[in-house]
């Protein structure tokens, strides 16, 4: 992609991919972010390299599930470092959100899903590059704010009477496995609120307005001081496994799948693991 | 059972008083902006004066000294407005609207209606009983506006130019009205048409500049007028100026004339005035000389049509009138701007104190 | 159609009606797009599931009961705007129309500072054993303090069109001030009330950020038909177009209703017009 027509072209994919990063942005459930260099002028980054075949190059977008935020935003810096002449663009959004503008025609290169099923949309469309890889895993945690003012100790402590407690709804990823834990301790949850985004479900955490609420390990790692954590045995029964694929119609699959061979291979996993996800 | 009222509103450079005996009318006019809407909406307690005092039947309206003191609210004053617009409530029939005043006054519903309909068949409008205002004309929605001021028993009615807005086959209907409903009621008037202050009142209140000019019986004000607004409403001619010896002196001139309200010689150095008639006015275009002629040189200003005759105004913005026929008119070649010669016999002229 | 239009001079140039036509589309194109999305087979067991019915319901009720409160809340705001005089008017006339700019997520923040938990009044009400996050009262809130700019700014222009001369006639009348409120001058502005009410039922129908936020979303609790939609997306796309058009064909419904076309010139809203004599006399208006 190093002649002007491929610059051209990599012109064209990076106004979409902005365009694209803004519209994923509006989205109005968890808060999707745009890296800062979304919007940076053709010319620099297309720069390349004219002669190099094996040099890397260019722009890669990647739609990644909102969890993934702060260790993706790390490795895609990281990636930018390792690859001078490169640039990851990066879009935040709740999967299912990024799984249908991807459905729409929206540029991705390379998609990260927080759970195994909007990947599978995807592949039953036949709009993946090859088969998806599983990187990482994620579990469920009770997030309490750091005065635990209802004293939660276990999974039971959340159906005393009294105890105002939040879950993602059914739908989403994290309420599926909420679902699943359930069963699995065999107690039922009358929750205050049954939100669509585990971001929400934090937020009402940290603000004090819930006394607890099941969220993933790495969310309450991301709360910092915030939210305390307590972990549970019946997490290990609803364990999200984290896929991650090149998009069919990407123009850059070689960068695509350099970027997700970084995220999948040793760096990656530092990096997840260091943030609380776990290993497939 | 008195109304007196007294107030002055130093921004609009007003300054009146006035009361008003039991069962009198009272006409007011005067020149825009001379203040007699405001003088109404004191009363009504719509306008608050500087200062002032009112009191109607015994009840302060207000007693105010620069804007602080005691002040009656509208609706329990006991006055009723009536305006040139009839303003009826639109989302009300014409009965409802009738009945609100007693209504209002805590009338039981069904007590109000029989008022109500006893006062529409005073103003001869039983028939529009159920219409809304929206379908009634003029004339018949002033009325109803009458009829709605009067079913409150106001102590004093204030009527502001009622017959203004209403076309000359309804004004008279609506004056022979007011003349049955007036009489022994007490009302300000206030009025452009000199026929209202002739058939509706007892007095007349000439306002000018926010100030009285002249007041007094209606007949008195127009056969001797002594503002210039009263002498306009009775088609006079008026100089004002000093007396002196056999005539009045206004500016440079001498005027000469009838005195026969004060016989002999006149009391020098009061202040007079000397009115005379247009028709009595004769235009040339040169000096006259000789005859007690009174003679002033003036600048023609405008010329409209009056009756069969065409009445030249001239003078300091059109002070003095002149009625000449058409054709003499046309033999003088009169214009606006030009200079002519305003004569009338001594005979013709009435000089007074002012 | 090929006969002209009796009525006078319209006064539009023929181009405002291919902008016009282009702003009308620009509104019409996504909701065709929508309703040619709508599975139909399946369209009514998606609306009549339990959880859209329940859903469905809630909204109506709180839109009802959030109206209602923005009535008796907007209805003095509105007439203090437009007729009172005192220190500061336009300041509040700006503080009232906030909630139009500000993102309803923001509100919904807002809200829950202060009725929250933790929250500037919420703290208080805790105590007193009152609790409103995560309640049905909530989403009432939440959607009146969205709604409430439309009701106040309606009735606002619709007051100060209407002048208070026949408030003044009906005090010379002898008419107490609130006997002047009753009679006089909400009658007279019931046309612009209704509408500002109107908007404020569609506002809250379709509150969705403030709700999400200040509320929660728990179904028959706090799960109005916005949330329900923005919940139906993560896996039934179906459904949540299908429940997409039954909101708006509620709001078309409600504004449908309210917006009629104003009949032959009459202000009033509850009167019935008497026949028109053929009288000789009048017949005509001033």
């Amino acid at each position: 992609m190093s002649d002007f027509r491929g610059r051209r072209r990599l012109v064209a994919v990076m106004v979409a991919a902005s365009l694209a990063g803004a519209l994923s942005a509006c989205g109005p459930a968890a808060p999707a972010g745009n890296a800062p260099a979304g919007n940076a002028p053709a010319g620099t980054a297309a720069a390349g390299n004219p002669a190099g075949t094996g040099q890397l190059s260019g722009t890669v977008t990647v739609f990644a599930a909102a969890s993934l935020k702060g260790t993706f935003t790390q490795l895609a810096r990281e990636f930018e470092a390792k690859n001078p002449g490169t640039k990851v663009t990066l879009s935040f959004a709740g999967s299912s959100d990024l799984a249908t503008q991807i459905t729409q025609g929206a540029p991705a290169d390379v998609f990260a899903s927080a759970d195994t099923k909007n990947m599978a949309k995807l592949a039953d469309a036949g709009l993946l590059d090859g088969t998806a890889t599983n990187f990482a895993t994620n579990v469920l945690e009770i997030a309490v704010p750091p005065s635990n003012p209802a004293s939660i100790a276990s999974f039971d402590d959340l159906a005393k009477p009294g105890v105002k407690v939040v879950v993602c709804a059914s739908q989403v990823p994290c309420g599926a496995a909420a679902d699943a834990v359930e069963r699995a301790a065999g107690v039922a949850l009358s929750p205050v609120s049954e939100e669509s985004s585990v971001t929400d479900v934090l937020g009402k955490v940290t603000s004090g307005e819930a006394d607890a609420g099941l969220v993933y390990v790495t969310d309450v790692k991301s709360a910092g001081g915030k939210a305390k954590g307590i972990p549970f045995d019946e997490a290990s029964k609803a364990v999200n496994t984290y896929p991650i694929a090149t998009v069919r119609s990407s123009r850059n699959k070689d960068l695509a799948r350099a970027f997700i061979a970084m995220v999948a291979g040793a760096e990656g996993r530092n990096t997840l693991s260091a943030a609380g996800f776990g290993t497939p | 059972m008195t109304f007196s009222v007294q107030a002055a509103v130093a921004a609009r450079g007003f300054d009146v008083s006035l009361s008003l005996l039991p069962g009198e009318t009272v006409a007011i006019m005067g020149p825009n902006g001379a203040g007699k809407s405001t003088l109404l909406n004191i009363v009504a307690g719509l306008l608050h004066p500087d200062s002032g005092e009112g009191e109607l039947d015994g009840k302060t309206l207000f007693s105010l000294e620069s804007g602080r003191g005691q002040w009656t609210a509208p609706h329990r004053r006991g006055t009723a407005l009536l305006a040139q617009e009839p303003l009826l409530f639109p989302h009300l029939s014409v009965l409802e609207n009738v009945a609100f005043g007693p209504r209002s006054a805590g009338v039981p519903r069904r007590d109000a209606r029989k008022s109500a309909l006893r006062w529409l068949a005073e103003v001869e409008a039983t028939e529009l009983q159920s219409r809304r205002p929206a379908q009634l004309s003029g004339g018949q929605a002033q009325r109803v506006a009458v009829a709605r001021a009067l079913a409150t028993d106001p102590g004093l009615l204030l009527l502001d130019e009622p017959m203004a807005a209403l076309d000359i086959h309804a004004a008279p209907l609506l004056r022979r009205l007011l003349k049955r409903v007036l009489a022994g009621r007490r009302a300000i008037i206030i009025t452009h048409d000199v026929l209202d202050a002739l058939m509706l009142a007892d007095r007349v209140m000439i306002l000018e500049d926010g100030r009285i000019a002249e007041q007094g019986p209606t007949r008195e004000i127009l056969q001797s007028p002594r503002s210039r607004f009263a002498a306009g409403l009775a088609g006079l001619n008026l100089v004002s100026g000093t007396l002196a010896g056999h005539g009045l002196l206004a500016g440079d001139l001498e005027i000469y004339g009838q005195h026969d309200e004060l016989p002999g010689q006149l009391p020098a150095g009061q202040p007079g005035v000397a009115v005379f008639p247009p028709s009595a006015v004769s235009v040339f275009l040169t000096a006259a000389h000789g005859s007690p002629r009174n003679s002033f040189a003036v600048t023609v200003t405008d010329l409209e049509p009056y009756g069969d005759r065409i009445r030249v105004r001239a003078g300091d913005g059109g002070r003095l009138s002149a009625d000449v026929t058409p054709e003499a008119a046309a033999d003088l070649g009169l214009v606006p701007g030009l200079q002519v010669y305003f004569v009338v016999k001594a005979a013709a002229v009435t000089i007074y104190p002012a | 159609m090929a006969q002209a239009r009796s009525s006078g001079y319209g006064g539009v140039p023929r181009w405002i009606y291919v902008i016009a036509a282009a702003g009308g589309l620009f509104v019409l194109l996504p909701l065709a797009a929508m309703v040619a999305e709508v599975n139909w087979p399946q369209f009514i067991p998606l609306v009549t599931s339990e959880s859209s019915l329940t859903a469905l319901g809630l909204s109506l009720r709180t839109s009802a009961a959030s109206t209602a409160l923005c009535l008796v809340l907007g209805v003095p705001l509105a007439l203090v705007l437009a007729r009172g005089r005192f220190p500061g008017q336009g300041l509040l006339r700006s503080f009232v129309l906030l909630p139009l700019v500000l993102p309803p997520v923001v509100g919904g923040i807002a809200l829950l500072y202060t009725f929250g938990r933790q929250g500037l009044l919420g703290r208080t009400l805790e105590v007193a054993g009152v609790q409103i996050a995560f309640s049905t009262t909530a989403v009432v809130l939440a959607q009146t303090f969205v709604a409430l700019p439309f009701l106040v700014v309606s009735l606002e222009g619709a007051l100060r069109t209407a002048g208070n001369r026949y408030e003044a006639v009906a005090a010379t009348l002898g008419a107490r001030p609130t006997t002047v409120l009753r009679r006089v001058t909400i009658p007279l502005v019931l046309p612009g009330l209704a509408s500002g009410a109107v908007l404020s039922f569609a506002r809250s129908l379709g509150e969705f950020g403030a709700t999400l936020t200040f509320a929660g979303s728990l179904q028959g609790v706090t799960r109005t038909l916005p949330l329900e939609i923005y919940l139906q997306r993560e896996t039934d796309a179906d459904a949540a177009v299908a429940l997409s058009l039954v909101l708006v064909a509620v709001a078309a419904a409600v504004v449908a209703l309210a917006y009629r076309r104003p009949r032959s010139g009459d202000s009033t809203s509850a009167g019935r017009e008497s026949p028109t004599a053929a009288h000789a006399s009048g017949g005509g208006v001033t």
